[in-house]
């Protein structure tokens, strides 16, 4: 058995931190020789310590690094279905053009006028993810998804402010994602949860009787996070217009729908889209992301600065100011080097190639979940669309083997696993989005594997509570890194 | 140009699986009065020969600083980014991979941050880092959330000479969380008296500050520590070479721009944000924090801990929103920080310093310019007063090739904010000295 594709072994000379390769005097970098004459720091602010940081060759950063690579499992290495995430794979030529020194190079306090290049690429974004979103205008500048709805929520304050109405409560539905209510109360309002129905959607009946006048919006992902298109969607959006509230678009799960349906076109007035999931900005670890937010007409004059116009008369592209702005939720201009990438992929795959991405993401997730259903069923009846959320409750009745250890055990079939206990509202949940870029061959491989799991709880569960054991570390000891914290080499 | 892999034949194959006949059954959940009736109207799919064709003209349209001699800063700087950065964080399992949900195939990401965390520990003298913010901006914002958790302490007080984008993002942040920085006036671009009452949660100042300038922090921050509230430091990483660091100068929160750290300037983004506390404060730090623990066989191993911070955990009492953050940023500053180690740190400050003072000393030789604020220490960084408007100034440098500052709103406009780093050459400074002069001329 070789598991999933990371490195285990190595001598042990290589094992530790860089720390643990430092040798004092031992040095990678170089300057060229002194060409101005020496000045000191005055006394007072002199450091007299050096930083413990470590001594090295380039030799040994390159070794070290490398092999830290390649412990790691990434889209390159192979398919990485984990729900919510859209885990796509990141087009090569996307890195190119991110490089090229025109725009990797550019500084951000330059004029308007020698940056006519990054200007415009941003002024076309926008306009594309107006477009496909259904948007009238949209801000770039939100470095990740849940800066956007942050954003999202300042403008909905303005707003209401604006009308002369405070409002204290956002609805979110119970299946939202951690940063919906995190990012509520960061925009200083309170979270108003609003209950799942049997079908795993919206509780349309539940939200007219929880939504007042105190109520300044709500926040919605479609499909949802369980994976299904909340069919009601236009009555949802008229229960919350209606009591003057705004609707939030959570763009987590936009690449379903590319092409196919709108946010705007549904009721919503604000939409955040998160680059790094449909539009395969590579997430690097981690981040960075991009969070553009597109807005409904009436809302255009609230969003943050400095917005991008072009000078009809002229052509030329500028940064410029609204009055009645939010202000400024990034340092510049938001992630511009993410944003090229989006850029590059948006335009790439142009509006035939855009639905096509939709398609082939809901005909994958589909497929697969038909393949594992047996085992491993649906947590709701409704048609998944570009992932979907599947149970491992009844193994667990059987087995005792729970979701996590199948997870581990798919790892030891040399797979990455999907997400698992999220969302929280299903038992023993496991959210699979193999995303459109995944042969048929590499789902029907995925399959075998999570059956194979599945069946080995019924013959030998010792096999997934022991697992994972293919990889360069084994279950790691949660509790103890919370308890005994070290987070930094002594 | 696509990346779905499939052939006609897996289409119907896997539709035939599945049970149904065309893929647009697969989308009759999508009630008809909400689908798009119509193609996007954007332009049809091309090549990859002609998204670079498009792109490289767009490119092509910016005079970037590899066009132009760059001694523009104010927040962004043009230091040397050495090959084994991004030949490393460039390398393909470290940034197609997601945030570390399954830590046995995330060990290099997990591992390189906790890297990353030791080093900005060891950089600034304070006990915890977390494993990245968005940026600097955001990084100050969320600092200020961190200290205005302390009980009946909600006003916060900002130095003049702060980065106003900073303060500026401060307010934006402040409409929701409850708060309008107030800022503190300074006195010859630098220190100032600020008031701390009992209800003052933390103190901001900038070292160096926006100007360039080296403040009196200690001093402030003792202020700050004597009415109760958190001092907090905007610091520049790479100062930390040669200037005391927040930690000794007793500051309980640092932030940074992290740009600085073997990131490129990118018009503004991505770059790293950056922050550092007091132990103490671990439990209010915002954001992702790597730990070490061991596994099932004693072996040492690195996971996401402390989550009961975060927002998939906690909701609405989360520390912060913050989810996807800076991670490859992060991985790009420690392999960076492993090549100058404390040699190279402490040399490239120095260089800093040497060039900034060459630079000042030619510049000033020009008549009609002066320093803005004549004798005050600076590190890579300091401010002009012009005979003329500094954007006009800047404009016709351009033309000579030269990005010659940031044009600052004093001094009635007639001031230019100048930053060298070790990558300026003596001839490259000569050079503008000499086309600051005749362009004054």
């Amino acid at each position: 058995m070789t598991g999933a594709p990371v490195r285990t072994q190595g001598p042990d000379i290589q094992s530790g931190t860089i720390k643990d390769r430092s040798r004092a005097g031992r040095r990678a970098y170089s300057f060229p020789a002194p060409d101005v004459p020496g000045v000191s720091v005055p006394e007072e602010f002199a450091r007299r310590d050096r930083p413990a940081l470590p001594e090295v060759a380039e030799r040994d950063i390159v070794a070290h690094y490398t092999r830290l690579a390649q412990m790691n499992y990434g889209v390159d290495t192979g398919v990485y279905p984990l729900g919510s995430c859209s885990m796509k794979y990141n087009p090569k030529v996307a890195e190119t053009v991110a490089g090229l020194p025109g725009f990797q190079r550019a500084h951000p306090q330059q004029p308007d006028h020698t940056v006519q290049g990054a200007l415009e690429l941003l002024w076309r974004l926008e306009r594309a993810m107006c477009e496909i979103t259904g948007m009238a205008r949209a801000t770039l500048q939100p470095p990740a998804g849940a800066c956007g709805e942050l954003t999202g929520l300042l403008l909905m304050r303005a707003h209401h402010t604006k009308q002369g109405s405070a409002r204290a409560r956002i609805a979110i539905p119970d299946s939202s994602h951690g940063t919906n209510p995190a990012s509520v109360r960061l925009a200083g309002y309170e979270a108003l949860h609003i209950p799942s129905d049997a079908r795993g959607l919206v509780d349309v009946s539940a939200l007219e009787k929880l939504v007042d006048e105190d109520v300044a919006g709500l926040m919605l992902t479609n499909p949802n996070t369980l994976g299904l298109f909340e069919e009601d969607i236009e009555k949802i959006t008229n229960v919350v217009h209606n009591v003057g509230g705004l609707v939030y678009y959570d763009g987590a799960n936009l690449n379903a729908i590319l092409g196919r349906c709108r946010p705007g076109d549904m009721g919503f007035d604000i939409v955040h889209i998160n680059t790094h999931k449909t539009f395969a900005t590579p997430h690097g670890g981690g981040g960075p992301g991009a969070g553009p937010v597109g807005v409904t007409e009436e809302l255009v004059r609230y969003l943050p600065v400095p917005s991008v116009e072009r000078d009809e008369a002229t052509g030329e592209f500028r940064l410029a100011d609204r009055p009645d702005s939010i202000g400024r939720m990034h340092g510049f201009h938001g992630n511009f080097g993410v944003l090229v990438r989006a850029y590059a992929y948006v335009f790439l795959h142009g509006s035939d190639g855009l639905q096509e991405v939709g398609e082939r993401a809901v005909l994958n997730a589909n497929y697969l979940a038909e393949l594992v259903k047996e085992a491993f069923p649906l947590a709701y009846s409704g048609r998944p669309m570009h992932e979907f959320v599947a149970t491992a409750r009844p193994l667990r009745e059987r087995t005792g083997v729970r979701a996590m250890d199948v997870a581990k055990r798919v790892i030891d079939l040399g797979f990455h696993p999907s997400t698992v206990y999220f969302p929280l509202v299903v038992e023993e949940s496991m959210m699979v989005e193999p995303t459109e870029t995944e042969t048929m061959e590499t789902l029907d491989g995925l399959a075998a594997a999570m059956l194979q799991a599945a069946e080995e709880a019924k013959t030998d569960p010792e096999i997934l509570h022991r697992a994972p054991v293919t990889t360069p570390v084994r279950r790691l000891d949660e509790a103890r890194a919370a308890r005994h914290l070290k987070l930094r080499w002594s | 140009m696509r990346f779905a892999p499939h052939t006609d034949d897996d289409v119907r194959e896997m539709l035939a699986r599945i049970g149904l006949d065309g893929l647009d059954e697969l989308f009759e959940q999508i009630p008809p009065s909400v689908r798009l009736d119509r193609p996007l109207d954007l332009p049809e799919g091309v090549s990859e020969m002609e998204i670079l064709a498009d792109m490289r003209g767009l490119a092509a349209a910016n005079r970037s600083a590899d066009d132009l001699v760059c001694f523009a800063g104010a927040g962004a700087y043009d230091h040397y980014v050495p090959s084994v950065v991004w030949a490393l964080a460039g390398r393909s399992e470290f940034y197609t991979s997601y945030t570390p949900y399954q830590p046995e195939l995330s060990q290099g990401v997990l591992q390189a941050l906790f890297e990353y965390q030791s080093m900005i520990c060891e950089l600034t003298g304070l006990e915890v880092s977390n494993a990245s913010l968005y940026d600097g901006a955001t990084a100050l914002a969320e600092a200020v959330n961190l200290a205005r958790s302390a009980p009946g302490r909600d006003r916060v007080l900002v130095s003049e000479a702060v980065d106003p984008r900073y303060v500026e993002t401060l307010w934006t942040y402040g409409r929701g969380a409850g708060y309008e920085p107030e800022v503190f006036p300074v006195r010859d671009g630098r220190g100032g008296d600020p008031q701390v009452e009992g209800d003052v949660a933390a103190v901001i100042v900038q070292h160096p500050n926006r100007y360039g300038i080296l403040e009196p922090a200690r001093e402030l921050f003792g202020t700050a520590h004597a009415g109760g509230a958190r001092a907090i430091q905007v610091f520049d990483p790479l100062s930390l070479g040669v200037l005391v660091p927040p930690g000794a100068l007793r500051a309980d929160v640092a932030v940074a721009e992290g740009q600085v750290l073997g990131n490129h300037l990118n018009f503004g983004g991505p770059y790293l944000g950056v922050i550092a506390t007091r132990l103490d404060d671990v439990r209010r730090m915002p954001g992702r924090i790597v730990g070490e623990t061991v596994d099932v066989d004693g072996k040492i191993g690195y996971v996401l801990t402390l989550q009961a911070r975060e927002q998939h955990i906690r909701r609405e009492k989360a520390t912060s929103n913050i989810c996807t953050n800076q991670t490859l940023m992060a991985i790009a500053a420690t392999v960076y920080l492993s090549w100058l180690g404390p040699g190279g740190l402490a040399e490239l400050g120095r260089r800093c310093v040497a060039k900034a003072a060459y630079t000042a000393e030619r510049l000033t030789e020009i008549p009609g310019v002066e320093p803005l604020f004549p004798g005050a220490p600076s590190f890579k960084e300091f401010a002009l007063r012009l005979p003329r408007p500094a954007d006009e100034v800047r404009d016709e440098l351009i033309e000579r090739g030269f990005l010659a500052g940031v044009p600052l709103p004093d001094a009635n406009g007639h001031a230019l904010l100048v930053a060298v780093t070790e990558r300026r050459t003596k001839a490259e400074i000569d050079a503008l000295a000499g086309a600051m002069r005749e362009a004054l001329a």
